[in-house]
């Protein structure tokens, strides 16, 4: 909304309008409340600046010293090691499968997520289509420490089927491979931030797919084409800058994601050759179990990883956001 | 936008479950005594004096003794009400740090603190210095989840190659020489570490490093250095991860040893081989040497002992306190309760409680110390 327009209809106690006043009208702010409305949003908006500027000096300033101290070099050592002396740790590992879990959970929920929203806005019937749509926002506000247990105590026991048949039929490309440990792996944490994640991407989609203008399909469907024909040839083009966004949403979610990963996963500081193997970490996780324990040094060096996170989110979202630039036509992800 | 609220809505709740999350993993101890009320009926009123001991105690450390802290905690604002006392079980090291920065009145850490933390300690206690006083004992048991095998007999070189990877069978030779009337089945070993820091780790492998330094190449602490083998977080998660794998082994304290879990009995060279008991535990603490200067009681365990029936994988937890200058306001109320848990009734709740009481004469010198405190 474009906040420089002027009222359409003057005020009604102005027949005639000076031209100051036109001009003042034009800028807006007149009465006391407009002039107090104006003082607590731009507040709110500077508040939101100084509050990111805070945390993200507090992260770099703490990062800092831990870093000065590091034996090992910060981005590329397998270890994490703060309460040896001198203290060695590195990220590369966290970095690795933070992205990697991360990956595996867009790859599977992307599809589903997108299959969801056109099945709720082309498909169903509209009876079916509100509770399908509650039931999926109920999927968003379960606990994320709650996808852990259920995670832990269910889904990995679950998995030893499901790994063993990976392990028969794709155990060649190496990646599938599987020694017979228990299933706590990136792949299984991929699977779980799939679950989780899947909401969010339902959703937006959804929002994106009704903002297809009626005429497209209408139009679509006057020369012939089948309904399958119709999304593929009006819905999904329109829609694919506004999945996209979505997707970085829930990109951004499972990047961040801790519990549900400190609960699942059986980490180690080491790169697993197979996604099946259990091993490896992500930033969140090891934040999150590191920091009971952790010295006061052991912290700033968790804080260091975190800022890193930090640096990996805000370019996922700057990326969302510039995808939503380039196309504007619709209001469904930037309202 | 109704889709955006609800998001919202859901982030706040999501922020919210990650919060209460972290506040639950911490304590890392669902209540696993089993024993609902750990009365026992061992609280004679008299044992607790409260003097005029009023108001809030904080204190924050070890998620070990968490549970015997909350069942201490219970006998005693019963008799002295007008206290309460918060102990926040978030792990050794954060209890270590908030003592040093003045936040609690007492810490609980799993390990006797190092000099630079004795250092920084003197800033918070005006003309004194933060002392170790050994107060809760504890096996760590070594579980293991064999189908078909109910006992099981390992030395420490045995442990050490299992925990480093370098056995990888149950039906290994070196596992068979041990258990010579078990039938052990081929079946791959799961060996499962704790994934986070913590002190039970400290101390198992602070045993395999004193017991067998050959087969245990690592400097040890409070992080899992060994490649290999599976990793679980907190005690609670270690222990529900033995006991849903088939061929799984790991260490943990003895009260998460429950619901089916059986344990390893260690052959220490002892005539016969030491089961994890909190009575074997006191055993093997009674052999310990007091290594602290002045008023810090720290201990050093004999974990290459082979006295009879000493189980050696033990775990001592540590109340830290101000030697001299604790705060005023908080001195009387942390006197009195530190007296209670060294008094005799209030170690006789730790038994209770599946920790292991300390040997009479070093509790004697922890009582002695209580009483000189200022």
């Amino acid at each position: 909304m474009d906040i420089t327009t002027a009222p359409t209809d003057a005020p009604p106690h102005l027949s005639q309008p000076s031209p100051a006043e036109q001009k003042r009208a034009a800028r807006g702010a007149t009465r006391p409340g407009d002039r107090i409305f104006l003082g607590l949003s731009r507040g709110s908006g500077i508040l939101l600046l100084v509050i990111m500027a805070a945390i993200a000096v507090f992260l770099t300033w703490r990062a800092a010293l831990a870093i000065s101290e590091d034996e090992g070099n910060f981005l590329t050592t397998f270890e994490w090691n703060t309460q040896a002396q001198p203290p060695v740790f590195g990220i590369a590992v966290l970095a690795f499968g933070t992205v990697v879990s991360s990956i595996i959970a867009m790859v599977i929920a992307v599809p589903v997520a997108v299959a969801i929203a056109l099945f709720l806005t082309h498909y169903a019937p509209r009876k079916l289509s509100g509770p399908i749509a509650y039931v999926i926002d109920l999927l968003a506000a379960v606990p994320s420490i709650v996808y852990g247990l259920w995670g832990a105590l269910i889904l990995v026991p679950h998995l030893n089927g499901l790994y063993a048949w990976l392990d028969q039929y794709f155990g060649w490309t190496g990646i599938l491979e599987w020694n017979g440990g228990a299933p706590r792996s990136m792949f299984t944490v991929g699977i779980l931030l799939a679950i989780m994640i899947l909401p969010i991407i339902t959703n937006v989609s959804r929002e994106v797919f009704r903002q297809v203008p009626q005429m497209h399909e209408e139009a679509a469907l006057a020369l012939g084409a089948t309904r399958w024909e119709v999304i593929r040839m009006a819905v999904i083009p329109f829609g694919r800058s506004g999945v996209i966004s979505a997707s970085m949403l829930g990109l951004g979610r499972a990047l961040g994601e801790t519990m549900a990963v400190a609960t699942v996963l059986s980490p180690s500081f080491e790169i697993q050759a197979s996604l099946l193997d259990p091993g490896g970490g992500t930033f969140a996780q090891n934040i999150a179990s590191k920091f009971g324990e952790a010295s006061e040094f052991g912290r700033d060096a968790l804080i260091a990883s975190g800022l890193v996170l930090f640096v990996i989110t805000l370019l996922v979202n700057g990326a969302a956001r510039a995808i939503i630039a380039r196309r504007k036509e619709y209001s469904g992800a930037n309202a | 936008m109704k889709l955006q609220r609800m998001n919202r809505r859901a982030l706040t709740l999501g922020a919210l479950a990650v919060s209460g999350a972290l506040a639950l993993t911490a304590c890392g101890s669902d209540d696993t005594t089993g024993a609902g009320d750990p009365t026992g009926g061992a609280t004679a009123a008299g044992s607790i004096k409260c003097d005029d001991a009023q108001g809030q105690l904080l204190a924050d450390g070890s998620s070990a003794q968490k549970n015997a802290i909350d069942a201490w905690v219970k006998q005693f604002t019963s008799q002295c009400n007008g206290v309460q006392i918060n102990y926040k079980g978030g792990g050794s090291g954060a209890g270590i740090t908030a003592f040093t920065q003045g936040q609690v009145a007492f810490a609980g850490s799993d390990s006797a603190l190092d000099s630079e933390e004795i250092a920084a300690s003197k800033k918070v206690c005006s003309g004194g210095q933060g002392i170790d006083l050994p107060m809760v004992g504890g096996p760590i048991a070594v579980g293991f989840n064999v189908s078909g095998v109910d006992s099981l007999v390992l030395d420490a070189p045995t442990l050490a190659k299992i925990f480093d990877s370098k056995i990888t069978n149950w039906n290994d030779p070196a596992i068979a020489k041990l258990n010579p009337d078990v039938e052990l089945p081929d079946l791959k070993i799961q060996a499962f570490h704790r994934s986070d820091d913590s002190g039970t780790t400290d101390n198992f492998t602070k045993y395999l490093l004193a017991t067998t330094p050959g087969n245990w190449k690592y400097e040890g602490g409070k992080t899992w250095q060994a490649k290999g083998g599976q990793a679980a977080a907190g005690s609670s998660g270690l222990a529900q991860q033995v006991k849903q794998t088939n061929g799984a082994i790991g260490y943990f304290e003895l009260s998460y040893a429950k619901d089916g879990i059986k344990t390893v009995d260690i052959d220490t060279g002892a005539g016969t081989p030491v089961k994890a008991t909190v009575e074997n535990a006191t055993k093997a603490i009674a052999d310990a040497k007091v290594v602290g200067t002045g008023k810090d009681l720290a201990l050093e365990l004999n974990y290459a002992t082979k006295a009879e029936g000493a189980y050696p994988i033990t775990l001592v937890t540590y109340e830290i306190v101000c030697d001299k200058g604790n705060k005023q306001d908080t001195l009387p109320a942390t006197k009195a309760f530190l007296r209670y848990i060294a008094s005799e009734d209030g170690q006789n709740v730790l038994a209770q409680n599946d920790y292991a009481p300390m040997p009479a004469d070093i509790i004697a010198k922890v009582r002695t110390t209580i009483e000189e405190l200022s």
